[in-house]
């Protein structure tokens, strides 16, 4: 043992044999070690995931009614484009929680108010007056002018937003960003064939 | 010399570092495997470090709020000392990582290196080119430009396809209910902790497994690798034909280190820096969002794919390729390794190699979106379509060019690509049918029935109608033509 060089620090006679008893002693004492930790590590565990998982919330915990201003704003017969500011936000979220939608009149008591994002996968569709159509820019998904599906890899329509008109303002339920998980519920679909009913 | 080496005895006696560095750097390999093939993965290794270096650098400076984030990239490029060249480092860096990495990848595969003992080795990897993507996404979304923000929306809407946790799975990986502050602050979280954590230790530990079972011996055909006797085999070889790793065969990892950094610097000083493109205001909607060049082929896939099959695809494609992948050692754990014996793995990677090939230069020009200014900003209706054209006919390509009909389709070369071109369309339909084709639509072109007034509709295919070559008529439908040439009756 003298010839070999024992690391600093380590002492000879840690390398003895030691009692076995006291070896189970220990062994008790590290297992009762590892069940505290254990203990401790789930009752820290639980607050940790209730934290993680505070972002999900149901739909309606998010969405507020939202002013697009004035009726008067939106011509009867057009669609265009609204910007208002998502009801939830954070003071550094700069211009991200600005929202875009896409307001159509269709007559004087009637709206319809369509997302901006693309039923496929979300990116920001373009209204064109001329032939009254949705197009997107991403994978080419195509709607007509009252959100129907047109053409494409979209497998429905636009996201509609609920409307209401109060005090000659038009309001939207708004306030999260609308996919196919919470905006998919059963719709109405006009088809270009002719108004046949289809799951959204 | 002898203070340097009291100083190396006293760091050593308490680091006891020096005696496994040095059997490490000392093993034999066989000779043949000091070769040109074998500088991958010490280059990916590489990459790594400078992509953590640059990422520090850059950390100085980036602010990871969404209301600042693209602003301070811009002070980066434009007024801090050669910021723009750091940030271009780094987004070099990242492409040349993917890249080494999935050559690494490859040429392991084609080599048969992922069978006994280095199973772990390459479900290690595996991991590693995940973490490696995953750096890649997340570092794409922290250049916070409209990229990034329709990027995310993209993101967001392949989560939401989800069953039953649809919804959570947008609100956790949003931070909230839309792309906002909370998103970014997540993923700066998720690009500069998580993933390099975790990448960090998992390369470390790639790393020790190849140095301790051994780098993988020169497959040659008939050399066939067995459980019981084959690392008996290996010890054989690396003793009779090898050689001490370093400097061996480390020299060569050292130059290629040397020059694929060399080649990302000079990307960098040549190519300069990524973006930021437009600013992140979700209302600027005259956008045409695109990934990063390596998710490109996915980008295709998504505009490729039957409606009903995109749900499929995204939620289990995925998770098929990963298990295959991870299974891959399992199993063919045994066997040959030379590639002259293994005709469905070559055939396996050419396919995939292929495949991800054509995909990924049809994202980058994307013939399946509309040209969304091809009838404002481009050139119009050239004139010679129009020279001995009718009023009618005049007015139909009007309407051709006002109704964004060149936005789908080409004419003389400019236009979109998501319809056929329409230089011959007159060739293919007849009057009735490109009637009929116009108004109801189908195939993926929608109806123009209701958009267009019975005169535009007669004007419009009056103008189509003139579409054919000079030596070529016009398509005519035959019983048409039939009764046309029947004899007139005498009075």
């Amino acid at each position: 043992m003298s010839e070999l060089e024992l690391p600093v620090g380590q002492k000879e006679e840690e390398l003895t044999p030691v009692d076995p008893l006291t070896v189970s002693r220990r062994w008790l004492l590290l297992k009762v070690g590892a069940l505290f930790n254990a203990v401790v590590g789930v009752a820290v565990a639980v607050p940790v995931f209730k934290y993680l998982l505070s972002p999900a919330k149901p739909d309606d915990a998010y969405k507020s009614w939202v002013s697009l201003g004035s009726v008067d704003t939106f011509p009867v017969g057009e669609t265009r484009l609204a910007k208002f500011t998502n009801p939830v936000g954070l003071e550094w979220d700069g211009a991200t929680d600005r929202v875009a939608c896409w307001v159509r009149r269709i007559s004087q008591q009637e709206f319809q108010v369509f997302a901006i994002n693309c039923a496929h996968l979300g990116c920001p569709v373009r209204w064109f007056p001329q032939s009254q159509l949705f197009m997107c820019p991403c994978h080419g998904g195509a709607y007509y002018a009252d959100g129907s599906r047109a053409s494409g890899p979209p497998e429905r329509g636009l996201f509609t937003y609920d409307i209401k008109i109060v005090g000659g303002k038009l309001q939207i339920n708004a306030g999260q960003m609308p996919t196919l998980s919470n905006t998919a519920r059963l719709v109405q679909i006009e088809n270009a064939g002719g108004g046949s009913p289809c799951a959204g | 010399m002898r203070r340097l080496k009291a100083l190396y005895a006293w760091f050593d006696s308490r680091l006891q570092l020096g005696a496994p560095i040095k059997e490490m750097a000392l093993h034999p390999v066989p000779n043949k495997t000091a070769s040109w093939w074998y500088v991958f993965g010490s280059a990916a290794f590489v990459l790594l470090m400078l992509q953590i270096v640059t990422g520090i650098l850059l950390a100085l400076v980036y602010v990871p709020s969404a209301g600042q984030a693209w602003n301070s990239l811009n002070v980066l490029n434009h007024q801090l000392t050669l910021g723009w060249f750091l940030r271009a480092m780094h987004g070099w860096g990242s492409n040349f990582m993917v890249a080494v990495v999935l050559i690494h990848m490859a040429q392991v595969f084609l080599f048969g290196a992922y069978k006994f003992p280095r199973e772990l080795t390459w479900i290690l990897g595996v991991f590693l080119l995940l973490m490696t993507l995953g750096m890649a996404f997340t570092g794409q979304v922290l250049r916070f430009d409209q990229d990034a923000y329709w990027g995310l929306g993209i993101g967001a809407s392949i989560a939401s396809r989800v069953p039953f946790i649809g919804s959570t799975a947008v609100h956790m990986m949003l931070g909230g209910p839309i792309i906002a502050g909370a998103t970014l602050s997540r993923f700066f979280a998720f690009h500069v902790f998580v993933i390099p954590g975790m990448l960090l230790a998992f390369a470390c530990i790639h790393v020790w497994m190849v140095l301790k079972l051994g780098i993988n011996e020169w497959p040659m055909p008939g050399r066939v690798v067995r459980r019981a006797t084959y690392v008996a085999e290996y010890h054989t070889l690396t003793k009779k034909d090898g050689r001490p790793f370093v400097p061996g065969a480390v020299w060569k990892d050292a130059f290629f280190s040397a020059a694929i950094l060399a080649a990302v610097a000079v990307c960098a000083a040549v190519l300069g820096p990524y973006g930021p493109g437009g600013q992140p205001d979700p209302t600027i909607i005259q956008t045409a969002p695109k990934p990063d060049f390596f998710f490109l082929w996915l980008y295709s896939v998504l505009s490729y794919l039957p409606p009903s099959l995109e749900t499929p695809f995204l939620l289990v494609a995925p998770v098929v390729g990963i298990a295959g992948l991870i299974a891959l050692p399992f199993y063919a754990g045994e066997g040959e390794k030379s590639w002259h014996k293994r005709p469905v793995a070559i055939l396996m990677l050419t396919t995939i190699a292929v495949a991800w090939g054509v995909l990924t230069h049809l994202g980058t020009f994307t013939p399946w979106s509309p040209l969304m200014s091809a009838w404002s900003g481009g050139p119009p209706v050239p004139i010679r379509y129009t020279r001995d054209a009718s009023p009618l006919q005049r007015q139909g390509a009007i309407v051709f060019q006002s109704k964004q009909c060149r936005n789908c389709h080409s004419i003389a070369g400019v236009g979109g690509q998501r319809g056929p071109a329409l230089d011959l369309i007159a060739t293919r339909l007849t009057e009735d049918q490109l009637i009929r084709q116009v108004l109801q639509g189908g195939g993926n072109m929608p109806a123009y029935g209701k958009n267009l007034s019975p005169p535009e509709t007669t004007a419009l295919v009056q103008f189509l109608e003139t579409l054919h070559p000079m030596n070529q008529p016009a398509a005519a439908d035959a019983s048409h033509q039939a009764v046309l040439i029947e004899p007139v009756p005498k009075p």
